[in-house]
């Protein structure tokens, strides 16, 4: 789960890069060729790639703490397993793209570690409570979903190994979506307090899942070199509104009502058009300030700590585990 | 009491055992000590909840009442609840989840197996699905206990303290009581006695190299067949059953 609202420009130093590999190697983004591992690549590119592959897994990972919320209290024992099997999922891609991250040169422990130490980011939709049911249909519908609308033109993206990560996890997102979809019909056509339940959720998650998609346009840190690089594809906007005319007859089938008076059909460009999004609470809960940013990093940090012994009693039984076998191969 | 009450029971026990060691597992999400774990955790959990399931449907069949997986599961309180007293123990730490699934797979992989051969179809054909899951169980916990156990002081001590706590839940593996002879004499439950030896031998084969001391064999806690819980059991259901309850009736 993750969508661009986290696209910055590359701020790291300026290097100074050998004009004719560079010329090369732009050739290449251009002719749509797969960049490998071991092939020659800007610096900007390779830190642009693991800045925002590494928060993508950091997103995966951090995750699974709002739906696991429901696990224990799933209301069939189908939907719980269901849950635990996409939370499982989550954890999967969180593995392929540490290692897609690790192709680049860097450790799952570093990027770890700047996730702990509040360096790298994670999405920012993660940072909502899921206080009903509701939240995980909403998860799957609306989040995953918008995910689903960044990450497919992911799997064009000029990084073979972040491409081929891609391809693996838009198909189960898309089982993700579906799934959540079905949780929100069978709530729909429930009783009053489910289709209640429904609603409320919708009206929670609406605006923090436009926000998914990053600032519009006209005041994002546009990267061209993203673009021309095939890492970015399409604009925040483009994402944004091809995700709300996907959504809204969805929604409306479901006999939900979206929490935006403005919401309006344009017949001329076939368009939804929206209400203004309150950027001021994007910005709030992306600097720290959300309902459960603290919560999130500090049971983070508290499983990192808490697994501190297991990894290492793992680490001295390989130990010995090899010295023996060396020793009984010497005698 | 009749004839269909034993098995009806006897396969509730099953579930429930299932079911609850599941749910325990699922406890531990997004909270293991590696994402590799966190992979492997679910993989646990989603086998005892399938097999459960599985067993609950069976139960519902048996019982000819109507009920299904859920309304077995979700409507029915710890006194009713026949699942053996280690699988409702907390989470602990990671030594005694670890230690709580390799005490349990042990025995469950023999069961299963001999259970494969009873006369009851269904049973049957449940014990060859959750056998192979359960020798994957065990392969997975007795791998953690011989890393923990023979890892460092820390995790030594953790693992040792763990088995100290737990095995006073062992025996009630190998209690039968009036529901569960029936249903041996009849050649659809196997005698547990039968296959003490081989739980034993994997126990002594895997504490060996975890350099684990088994306690001495003292008093053996049971009650859980029978609806005599721990403390924690009523815990763990009230969170499990709260939303299911609180909508009567509806779908999900």
């Amino acid at each position: 789960m993750y969508a661009q609202a986290l696209d910055q420009k590359d701020k790291g130093p300026k290097v100074v890069e050998d004009p004719e590999k560079l010329a090369r190697f732009e050739a290449r983004c251009a002719a749509d060729e797969k960049i490998e591992p071991k092939d020659w690549m800007p610096e900007a590119y390779r830190r642009t790639l693991v800045r925002q592959v590494s928060q993508h897994a950091h997103s995966e990972v951090i995750g699974m703490q709002p739906e696991g919320n429901w696990v224990t209290r799933a209301p069939s024992l189908k939907r719980k397993a269901v849950l635990i099997s996409k939370i499982q999922d989550e954890a999967g891609h969180g593995l392929y793209l540490y290692s897609a991250a690790e192709t680049l040169g860097v450790s799952r422990e570093e990027l770890t570690d700047a996730l702990l130490s509040g360096k790298a980011k994670y999405s920012s939709i993660f940072n909502y409570p899921t206080l009903t049911w509701a939240d995980m249909g909403t998860i799957g519908w609306l989040v995953d979903g918008a995910a689903i609308m960044n990450q497919i033109p992911l799997c064009r993206c000029s990084y073979g190994p972040y491409a081929r990560a891609m391809i693996r996890i838009c198909k189960e997102e898309s089982f993700h979506q579906r799934q959540g979809y079905e949780i929100m019909l069978t709530l729909a056509r429930g009783t009053p307090e489910q289709m209640a339940m429904a609603q409320d959720a919708l009206n929670r998650w609406w605006w923090p899942c436009l926000m998914m998609f990053g600032p519009p346009d006209a005041i994002s840190e546009h990267s061209s070199d993203s673009m021309r690089w095939k890492i970015k594809r399409f604009s925040n906007d483009d994402l944004r509104q091809k995700f709300i005319d996907a959504t809204v007859p969805q929604g409306h089938f479901l006999g939900l009502t979206f929490p935006d008076p403005a919401l309006k059909f344009n017949e001329e460009t076939k368009h939804w058009e929206i209400g203004p999004i309150d950027w001021d609470e994007f910005k709030r809960v992306l600097a720290g300030d959300g309902v459960c940013n603290r919560q999130r990093m500090r049971v983070r940090r508290q499983t990192e700590a808490d697994g501190a012994w297991v990894r290492e009693a793992a680490r001295a039984h390989a130990k010995k585990r090899a010295a023996r076998q060396a020793l009984q191969a010497a005698e | 009491m009749t004839s269909e009450t034993p098995l009806f029971t006897y396969t509730l026990r099953l579930a429930d055992t299932a079911l609850v060691l599941g749910h325990r597992l699922s406890e531990w999400n997004a909270l293991a000590p590696t994402l590799e774990e966190d992979i492997a955790l679910a993989n646990l959990a989603l086998d005892l909840i399938g097999q459960a399931r599985l067993f609950y449907d069976y139960a519902g069949k048996v019982e000819g009442k109507g009920r299904d997986e859920d309304a077995l599961a979700y409507l029915r309180d710890d006194r009713e609840y026949g699942n053996l007293l280690l699988v409702e123990q907390p989470n602990g730490d990671f030594a005694q989840s670890m230690m709580r699934q390799f005490l349990f797979s042990a025995f469950a992989l023999p069961y299963y197996t001999a259970l494969m051969g009873s006369k009851d179809e269904t049973l049957a054909a449940i014990a060859a699905k959750a056998e192979k899951e359960m020798a994957y169980h065990l392969r997975h916990s007795g791998e953690w206990v011989i890393r923990l156990g023979d890892g460092t002081d820390e995790s030594h001590r953790r693992t040792q303290v763990a088995l100290d706590e737990l095995a006073i839940y062992i025996g009630e593996f190998f209690a039968v009581d009036a529901i569960e002879q029936a249903l041996i004499d009849a050649g659809i439950a196997p005698d547990p006695a039968k296959i003490r030896a081989e739980f034993e031998a994997t126990l002594a084969h895997v504490f060996s190299e975890a350099t684990l001391i088994m306690p001495k064999a003292g008093y053996a806690q049971t009650g859980g067949k029978q609806g005599q819980h721990t403390e924690h059991l009523g815990h763990l259901l009230a969170e499990m059953q709260v939303l299911h309850r609180a909508h009567p009736g509806a779908t999900w």
